[in-house]
């Protein structure tokens, strides 16, 4: 894909849109760090600022459909540009969710700081570590249209569903044996499907990038066959 | 379910003019009743190959064919073929509206079946014509009129009309709204669209969104070679050829 095209102009719009979707991730990225640190670390102040941040992310999903729908209308994109500009609609959606569930965990954070500490919670510390790395490999993968690379975050899923289940039930156990821990242990239990859906829609990404890449829609593959 | 069937097949065409080569050993099929684009940069021998389809090629002084080009299974350069009924079977449409500009409107229409010896009242033909061409409605009160009173995208369909007066079953274009506005594009378009249930067409267009818009089958010719022929909704979101990628994006052409 190193050729560029005859209309600079239209050049430049493309990679316009795809540093667009770039820094999207990034903040999104940067969300679900913060919004787990803020539970691990009790932090309210920071979990505060995630719930703001959001609004940056919402406004982003904004202007970059408008960027894609403009594209859409002006330039009749064909083909490779074509599967990007109608990938990138739908990144944003899915990258516009996962904001949405940084400000959901951000919440339970603040509400976790206000009651005692309950047991540690390493596990939901590993389980946003895979998350966040989905994203990040699902991003890469964007960048550099490396369908391998997304095919890597769609194998290692089921490692973090896995992880997520064992958090389910350690916090579950948790609940059993003293039932004053229900509160705060339903919040971590919140926060961990969140980081679990997280993951599925990096899985989703993924799924984009090797549509945009190879032209072959492979999303749904188990339930569609 | 069977495969569509082609009406024409093309093996190993090649086309000169003298010593020089234009189309590079070309095999390609027409399927009956749809209808089949063919794009590519200027030069690249898209209005050769049309003119071959008819024989028109033939007659530009030192122009020659090698391969070739079978209708019905039958090889339309045989012997036994008569080049002018071949040109009845696969009529022709241009660029520029070329109605005889000495004619009616009416008189251009039957012109075909009149110099082809085909006696009898030509009216109920020149009405189903004029019908089928989408312009019934706007020449019916002056079919005597001069044809060269009409607009020119009212032209392009008389043009049309004279060309299905003579029961063609192919109908070859060659850029044949390149000098019509939107609208008048609009209802050629949509007359294209019509005439495919009927008669198999084949049109070389320079302007590729048109291409995707009409065309159930495109094929890209650079140079002189046949570098891609697919589905149309194929050769517009995801072609096979990097050529072609490039071209339909708009990286080179």
């Amino acid at each position: 894909m190193a050729k560029s095209h005859i209309d600079k102009t239209y050049d430049a719009e493309l990679t316009a849109l795809r540093e667009q979707l770039l820094e999207m991730g990034g903040l999104v990225e940067a969300a679900i760090a913060a919004s787990v640190k803020a539970i691990i670390e009790r932090d309210a102040v920071l979990a505060e600022q995630v719930v703001r941040k959001d609004q940056t992310v919402n406004r982003m999903e904004v202007d970059i459909d408008g960027a894609c729908r403009r594209l859409l209308a002006l330039r009749q994109p064909a083909a490779s540009d074509l599967r990007f500009i109608t990938t990138a609609l739908k990144i944003v959606t899915d990258l516009e969710r996962m904001g949405d569930l940084a400000v959901n965990i951000a919440r339970r954070a603040v509400d976790l700081a206000q009651a005692p500490p309950l047991r540690p919670v390493h596990d939901l510390g590993r389980l946003a570590a895979l998350s966040e790395a989905a994203l990040r490999k699902a991003l890469d993968a964007f960048v550099t249209a490396d369908p391998v690379k997304a095919e890597e975050v769609l194998e290692a899923d089921d490692h973090l569903d896995a992880l997520y289940l064992k958090v389910f039930n350690e916090l579950l156990t948790t609940m059993m044996e003293d039932p004053r821990t229900i509160r705060r242990a339903t919040s971590l239990m919140f926060s961990a499907k969140h980081l679990e859906r997280f993951g599925d829609h990096a899985t989703n990404l993924a799924e984009m990038v090797i549509f945009m890449v190879r032209g072959t829609d492979v999303r749904h593959a188990k339930s569609r066959a | 379910m069977t495969a569509p069937v082609n009406k024409i097949n093309v093996e190993n065409l090649s086309a000169y003019f003298g010593k020089t080569e234009v189309l590079r050993s070309i095999s390609a099929g027409i399927p009956a009743k749809s209808v089949t684009a063919i794009i590519g940069p200027s030069g690249c021998g898209k209005s050769t190959l049309l003119r071959c389809l008819n024989r028109m090629h033939e007659l530009a002084p030192g122009a020659r064919v090698e391969g070739s080009i079978h209708m019905d299974g039958h090889d339309i350069q045989g012997r036994e073929v008569d080049p002018v009924h071949l040109r009845r079977l696969v009529g022709m449409v241009f660029q520029r509206p070329n109605p005889f500009p000495t004619m009616s409107i009416f008189d251009n229409v039957s012109a075909g079946l009149r110099l082809n010896g085909i006696r009898g009242d030509h009216r109920t033909m020149v009405v189903q014509c004029l019908r089928q061409a989408a312009l019934w409605d706007e020449v019916k009160d002056r079919l005597r009129a001069p044809a060269i009173s009409l607009s020119g995208g009212q032209q392009q369909r008389l043009c049309i009309a004279r060309a299905l007066a003579v029961e063609p079953e192919v109908l070859l274009m060659d850029e044949p709204t390149s000098a019509l506005d939107p609208i008048a594009t609009a209802k050629v378009e949509d007359l294209i669209h019509e005439l495919k249930s009927k008669y198999t067409i084949v049109i070389v267009t320079h302007n590729m969104q048109q291409a995707a818009r009409v065309s159930d089958q495109t094929a890209f010719l650079y140079m002189g070679e046949l570098v891609e022929v697919g589905a149309t909704e194929q050769i517009f979101t995801n072609p096979r050829e990097s050529r072609t990628e490039d071209y339909v994006t708009g990286k080179f052409g």
